[in-house]
């Protein structure tokens, strides 16, 4: 097939929030790729100046209603940070408790949802659920234990309202984990079943030697604590995050685009926090990810549904050990002390690391904020994917090639809401 | 009336839920309606504020024979104009409640929960057109107006509920 195509997706589905895709393809060579984050920015940084530091976490957890945690979760441990705070024992726990919860509903919602129906031909997951009903219904189940265990822990399960600086508002009674505990016990063995039903479908063969970018924590598979390193040799502080990357603006997006000032282009997600932190899954997720046929790394893009759902079965264990080992604490607080400082935070939300930075004058008020969402430093990456997959895929119909575009869009599980607050403002006058 | 996800899961006679952001405005729509239900403290009847998100929307299917739910509608109709669904009868267009960042939310929630055979023995829709989905509370005008004439249609359907299953 010769001359020009234009591959254009004008609004991609399966996705959290409005982007788009546009590729032009000249004599058989790609010749432009753009993935457009056209929903407008919402300017969260600029409106969390003013307000108080115990205000972070809440105004925070608005800007994604399927991620909030990994919000919540950066911007306490920003604020405590700065303020000199350490929360341990069973209020470290919850937190990693709270945080299962989000990547076992995200990750399931787009294993399920959002992904499967793109390998097995459908249009959207109620096509799928006609022919695979019982995958479909065994999704539905385990997302909901995500849910649960959000709503126990953070008092509703979209924007939760329990997370605080220094810890919760109320510590959860250790009866209420129960019933969620049996369930969980059954979700860990339905998570097995989704690596092997994802291990079933027909993945492209295509891998990119990619830089990727995650947390990493001396004992644990990491949620939000650790060294941000790479597979190129970052081993880097979260304070030192602004030292080594930078923001730029990209004309044809919202959302700022993410870079290593060394490198370039990075990764961050599932793929990139299994393929730095394989020695720190749980030996049933180290297992079932081999029977998968999972390296201890993994390059190809396309399985990251297989990632994700060795992730959830991590979740379920940590969860589930959490919970065995829960002792309700006398306080669900560490009091904190505004003072003047600057503090950063960093958690590895279910799409990759989520970075905050903010400035506190000596009464809490915030001075300035920065945060870069996962979806912001995928861009660049994604875009290199398609520039790369689509030359190696050009027998394919307009059609079939679009779909697979999409998909590999999709691999990220881009949340484009997230993305867009971030819009540098320019004005030229003459 | 239950903020988001109940514990509880004992089965009501009927399940109302609005759906919808209150802090977007016209989106508050739903919720205001249930606001207004639940005041009728009408027995088993259990009043649900719900984000919308899909998934969870679809587990509480179950927990009644009669699910109505109640969002804001974007479909260029007048404001407040208010729209009606039988899901059991025809599916929700799934552009008729796109302004959700959700991708997916309430007409992929009813139209999974046909495919997997899951609804409930009678599930409505009202959609009360919105016009203003801006950051901030309250209802515009013709959207507050729909409120009382939607409360009243819902009341009815209960009844006609409620008298069939005394019959």
């Amino acid at each position: 097939m010769k001359g020009n195509r234009l591959i254009k997706v004008d609004y991609l589905a399966r996705v959290e929030g409005e982007g788009s895709l546009y590729v032009k393809i000249k004599d058989n060579k790609v010749e432009d790729v753009k993935f457009k984050i056209f929903e407008p920015p919402r300017f969260f940084e600029a409106f969390l100046r003013g307000r108080e530091y115990k205000e972070a976490p809440d105004i925070t957890a608005r800007i994604c209603g399927i991620c909030p945690i990994a919000y919540q979760m950066g911007a306490v441990t920003a604020m405590e940070q700065a303020l000199g705070m350490k929360v341990d024992g069973q209020l470290r726990a919850l937190r990693r408790l709270i945080y299962c919860g989000e990547w076992i509903e995200s990750h399931v919602l787009h294993v399920y949802m959002l992904h499967a129906p793109d390998f097995l031909g459908y249009e959207d997951a109620i096509q799928m659920a006609k022919d695979y009903p019982e995958a479909v219904q065994r999704g539905l189940r385990l997302k909901k234990v995500g849910n649960d265990l959000m709503t126990i822990v953070g008092g509703r399960e979209i924007h939760p309202i329990n997370v605080r600086v220094g810890g919760f508002y109320k510590a959860p009674d250790k009866a209420k984990f129960k019933a969620i505990a049996e369930e969980l016990k059954w979700a860990r063995d339905a998570a097995v079943e989704t690596v092997k039903f994802v291990t079933t479908l027909k993945f492209p063969d295509f891998e990119r030697d990619y830089e990727f970018v995650a947390l990493r924590h001396p004992d644990e598979y990491p949620l939000f604590e650790g060294r941000l390193v790479s597979n190129q040799g970052l081993d880097i502080e979260i304070k030192d995050y602004e030292q080594h990357f930078a923001e730029e603006h990209a004309k044809h997006s919202h959302a700022l685009h993410s870079v290593l000032k060394a490198r370039g282009a990075y990764f961050v997600g599932p793929l990139a926090r299994y393929s730095l932190n394989y020695d720190r899954l749980t030996p049933l997720a180290q297992q079932v990810a081999k029977e998968a046929g999972l390296g201890e790394t993994c390059n190809n893009p396309f399985k990251s549904i297989i990632v994700r759902s060795v992730e959830v079965v991590w979740a379920c264990e940590e969860a589930l050990r959490i919970i065995n080992e829960y002792e309700k604490p006398d306080k669900p607080y560490v009091e904190a002390t505004p003072r003047a400082a600057t503090g950063c935070g960093c958690s590895e939300a279910p799409r990759g690391i989520c970075y905050h930075r903010y400035r506190l004058d000596d009464s809490g008020i915030i001075l300035d904020a920065k945060i870069v969402p996962p979806t912001s430093q995928n861009q660049k990456t994604i875009e290199g994917d398609l520039a790369e997959f689509v030359p190696k895929h050009l027998e394919l119909s307009d059609e079939k090639l679009t779909w697979q575009c999409e998909q590999a869009v999709r691999n990220y599980d881009p949340c484009i809401s997230c993305a867009t607050h971030f819009l540098k403002l320019e004005i030229v006058r003459e | 009336m239950d903020g988001g996800e109940s514990e509880s899961n004992k089965r009501s006679l009927a399940l109302i839920i609005g759906v919808g952001n209150e802090y977007r405005r016209d989106d508050g729509v739903g919720a205001e309606v249930a606001r207004h239900i639940d005041k009728l403290n009408q027995p088993r009847v259990r009043v649900l504020a719900h984000s919308g998100e899909g998934a969870s929307l679809l587990e509480h299917f179950r927990e009644a024979d009669l699910v109505i739910i109640i969002d804001a509608a974007q479909s260029e109709s007048s404001p407040g104009a208010v729209h009606f669904f039988d899901a059991g009868n025809s599916p929700i267009p799934s552009d008729f409640f796109n302004y959700s960042t959700h991708a997916f939310s309430v007409a992929e929630a009813v139209e999974l929960a046909r495919a997997l055979n899951k609804l409930p023995t009678r599930l409505l829709v009202y959609g009360i057109e919105g016009t203003d989905f801006s950051a901030g509370i309250g209802l515009t005008e013709a959207v507050q107006v729909s409120v009382d004439t939607v409360v009243a249609r819902i009341t009815n359907d209960l009844k006609q509920m409620a008298s069939l299953h005394c019959s």
